[in-house]
């Protein structure tokens, strides 16, 4: 349960809300942390302020990463308090753990956290703002609405503007209790508002980190180690130092760092650099030991994450079994914007500029690595050009500031792109070891394992978090198969190797959602179903999910006849909070698969912005076709091979499917939408594939699969 | 140092003394502050950097500074001084940015392709597009969007 808190004039103005006068309230989203899901004790992160002229600020603790978060949360205050939406300014709180608790974006939870008390702080100003109406017009409160900014009279005709309220609204207690909205009156929320970010998007002004400039700074970039975990022996600089525009050459704890007047002259001034590497252990490792790893792994029982009824091997007499092997590789997060931060360190202070969706996080470390108070550390949130997940980890914020205090100058760090893609931490590589049992007469499943090898995410950031317990992340998307299956066994077998691994749009529900709705097209294959029948069967105790399967199938017209060389295929999964299920159309043609059309059907409660959810359903997609299709992250060496757009090729224009959304009416829970729509689109791809051609793809990319070629423009 | 290199960059002439290979991404963005302007690969793969020289759809990362002495160069930032802002407008109108960072690019594109094909066909859209990286999946709407400022928009709008 949320609290709302009226707070202080002292504490407001540390948001920069300096108007006197002002009604200025807080509330908590809680965020959840990721790495000890404990839930902090009460400090709002959230604030609503209402100034003597009327207009309202909106202050979130969420980076926007182009998922529409600032609009969306400043719409569920709005809304509620009957706020005038284009008075409405929505601004990012500032980076003070200390005042504001801590502050994260991802696991798509934004609007879920932010649902109930942002909505709540908004009623709440509603009804201080009708309470002291009523004391200014002298009739009682319940004669009086609030409309768009005013409190209207209706039986005298007379009204007062929020503004006017706002000083005395603020002295007024807080009501105990307010009433929120019923659906019928929602007037923002559910309908395609226009994004507070987009104009600055189109000119060329949304400020990105990448894009900050201060006096006297300097460009750099670092020369990493190429193996993961090698350290450096020796470097000679002369020449860098000699390439026009190079200023210093740096050592910092993750290589070496030339700073110029220029990034392209650090970049050069990098080239000239010659440097010795001990490669250490890691170089050892190339994609085929990693798979062996996995494959040596495998047999291993691993640790129980789910154990209901019969196993496949102790499935009744006369039962067909199925065991297949799927396998993903792993990935690169990849934004447009490449990473970067601006560090400017002083003497016993320290500002950060970064796109970051864990600036408390980056702000803690960088002032335990600089001896300094949080206090003393400033991070200044910017634009995110992609986060992804990336964002989430600070190292490169950190790289910024050791480089800032190592040249003792205001510094733009920036990764290039090869930097970017064979620096990152990735999304981990996995195998699955899939077996059923089925009736044949029946025609039914009996009995379902998964097991799952992989690296752990948490085990590898925070070494001995996991240790031999249940990786639950892991699991995630695996352990809640959401089938009526009377046997359902899944266990997890951690298998680390030297990549850095993290979080990539949708977690681990990418690997085993794929290999979830892979093989169970099979099943239903060998069970002679068809592929929407069976799914609807086994979803009976989830309805939520079942309704996509059948609003996605109803979509992409399931079932008509198709011309030689098109399938349909269909997959599904709910992760999240939301229910998504994707149907797809391919075509494949001399070797090459073509992604025509998605119906992507969805359930995520109730509907914020219904464009927004739109848009990203398109974003999901594209960034799980590219990643599908041909998306893969070779290490040689221990280090990675891919280093550009050409290795490591996102979905191109011309092979962009027609993507249409499908939003289910549901009053259900909220979910999330960042992330569900990611997981089902692989598996919708290559079932459709089998239905085109009978083969199956049961390792990803499909680019690398036999006989097929990834579709080129 | 080679004698300074002028250019004129929206409309205004510019006079900058830098090595005449430095490509004119990092001299736009480094030395003249016009950050709308966007690195992402610097080898001409993703058309994050593109700008219009006398009209025509350049990649500025691959551009030696040099090969654009002399000529009018726009970026972003630029854009609305032209006639092209219908197409900002446009983006507008359909919503296109998600985290934004490719759109001066994808807009300059657009322009460059309005500019010699007032009224492009889907095909032309996408062949002409297909230069320019989105990781956000924005596609569907940047063509929307061109049809909407070429005033070709199928259906009811605008």
């Amino acid at each position: 349960m949320s609290d709302v808190v009226l707070i202080s004039r002292r504490t407001f103005l540390a948001l920069g809300a300096g108007a006197a006068g002002s009604l200025v309230l807080g509330c908590r989203i809680t965020p959840r942390d990721a790495a000890t899901g404990t839930a902090p004790v009460f400090v709002p992160n959230a604030f609503l302020a209402v100034d003597g002229e009327g207009a309202v600020t909106v202050w979130v603790p969420e980076a926007e990463m182009g998922q529409g978060v600032l609009t969306a949360l400043g719409v569920l205050v709005a809304d509620e308090m009957e706020a005038d939406w284009e008075k409405v300014r929505v601004e990012q709180a500032p980076v003070d753990p200390e005042r504001f608790g801590k502050m994260s974006t991802g696991g798509s939870t934004s609007v879920r956290e932010g649902w109930e008390p942002l909505r709540r702080a908004g009623a709440t100003a509603r009804e201080m703002l009708l309470t002291a109406a009523a004391a200014r017009l002298g009739v009682d409160r319940s004669q009086l609405a609030a409309r768009r900014g005013r409190v209207i009279h209706e039986a005298s005709g007379r009204s007062v503007g929020y503004g006017e309220l706002a000083e005395a609204a603020a002295a007024l207690p807080l009501p105990a209790e307010v009433a929120l909205k019923k659906p019928g009156e929602l007037r923002l929320i559910g309908k395609p508002i226009p994004r507070v970010d987009t104009p600055a998007k189109v000119d060329g002004s949304a400020a990105f980190s990448i894009d900050v400039r201060r006096d006297g700074m300097l460009h750099a970039v670092i020369a990493r180690c190429p193996v993961f975990g090698g350290t450096l022996k020796a470097y000679e600089d002369r020449a860098a130092l000699a390439v026009l525009g190079v200023r210093k050459v740096v050592r910092v704890p993750t290589g070496i760092a030339v700073l110029a007047d220029s990034t392209w002259a650090a970049i050069r001034g990098r080239e000239a650099l010659e440097i010795a590497w001990d490669r250490g252990e890691a170089a050892a490792w190339d994609d085929a030991r990693i798979a062996r790893y996995l494959n040596e792994r495998a047999p291993a029982k691993g640790v129980e994450a789910r154990s209901e009824g019969p196993t496949v091997a102790g499935a009744a007499d006369g039962a067909t079994r199925i065991e297949r092997r799927y396998s993903v590789p792993f990935l690169a997060h990849a934004p447009m914007e490449t990473l970067n931060a601006v560090a400017d360190v002083r003497p016993g202070r320290c500002e950060i500029w970064v796109g970051s969706q864990s600036p408390t996080r980056l702000q803690a470390e960088a002032a335990k690595r600089l001896g300094l108070d949080v206090a003393r550390v400033t991070v200044h949130q910017m634009f995110l050009g992609g986060g992804f997940g990336r964002r989430a980890w600070p190292d490169f914020g950190l790289e910024a500031v050791e480089v800032s205090r190592a040249a003792g100058a205001p510094v733009k760090l920036t990764w290039t792109r090869e930097d970017d893609m064979r620096h990152d931490l990735y999304r981990p590589a996995s195998l699955h070891l899939m077996g059923a049992a089925v009736d044949p007469t029946s025609r039914r499943v009996l009995a379902w394992r998964h097991r799952l090898v992989a690296p752990s995410i948490l085990e590898q950031l925070w070494p001995g978090s996991i240790g031999d317990r249940l990786d639950e992340m892991a699991v995630s998307g695996a352990k809640d198969l959401p089938y009526a299956i009377p046997g359902i066994h899944v266990d997890y077998v951690m298998a680390n190797t030297p990549v850095p691994v993290m979080w990539w749009r949708s977690v681990y529900a990418s690997q085993n959602a794929f290999a979830n709705e892979a093989f169970l097209d099979e099943i239903a294959a060998l069970l002679r179903k068809d592929p929407v029948e069976i799914r609807l069967e086994l979803l009976k105790g989830s309805p939520r999910l079942r309704k996509t399967v059948e609003m996605a199938a109803e979509g992409i017209g399931w079932g008509r006849s198709l011309p030689p060389g098109h399938g349909l295929g269909i997959a599904c999964h709910a992760s999240f909070g939301s229910f998504v299920a994707h149907a797809a159309e391919v075509a494949v043609a001399k070797g090459t698969v073509r992604v025509l059309r998605v119906v992507a059907a969805v359930d995520c409660g109730p509907v914020v912005n219904p464009d927004t959810i739109a848009a990203q359903m398109d974003s999901a997609v594209v960034y799980g076709l590219s990643a599908a299709l041909r998306g893969r992250i070779s290490i040689r060496g221990g280090a990675v091979v891919e280093g550009s757009w050409a290795d490591y090729e996102p979905l191109r224009y011309a092979e962009m499917p027609v993507v249409e959304t499908r939003i289910v009416s549901s009053e259900e829970s909220i979910g999330g939408i960042g992330e569900p729509g990611l997981p089902p689109i692989a598996p919708a791809v290559v079932n459709a594939i089998f239905a085109a051609t009978g083969k199956r793809v049961r390792s990803l990319p499909i680019s690398g699969h036999d006989g097929f070629k990834a579709w080129e423009a | 140092m080679a004698k300074p290199i002028e250019l004129v960059v929206n409309g205004e002439r510019r006079r900058i003394d830098v090595e005449p290979e430095m490509p004119l991404l990092w001299v736009l963005r480094d030395v003249l502050g016009l950050t709308g302007t966007k690195y992402s690969c610097g080898i001409a793969e993703c058309g994050a950097c593109t700008v219009l020289l006398d009209g025509e759809e350049i990649r500025s990362c691959a551009t030696p500074v040099s090969e654009a002495a002399g000529h009018e160069i726009t970026t972003i930032e630029g854009l609305a001084h032209t006639h092209f802002h219908t197409l900002q407008e446009a983006w507008i109108a359909e919503e296109v940015p998600q985290c934004g960072y490719c759109q001066p690019g994808q807009l300059l594109a657009a322009a460059a392709l309005l500019a010699r094909n007032p009224h492009p066909d889907d095909a032309e859209i996408v062949e002409h597009m297909s230069g320019i990286l989105c990781r956000c999946g924005t596609y569907q709407r940047i063509r929307r969007a061109i049809r909407r400022a070429a005033g070709t928009a199928k259906g009811a709008a605008s």
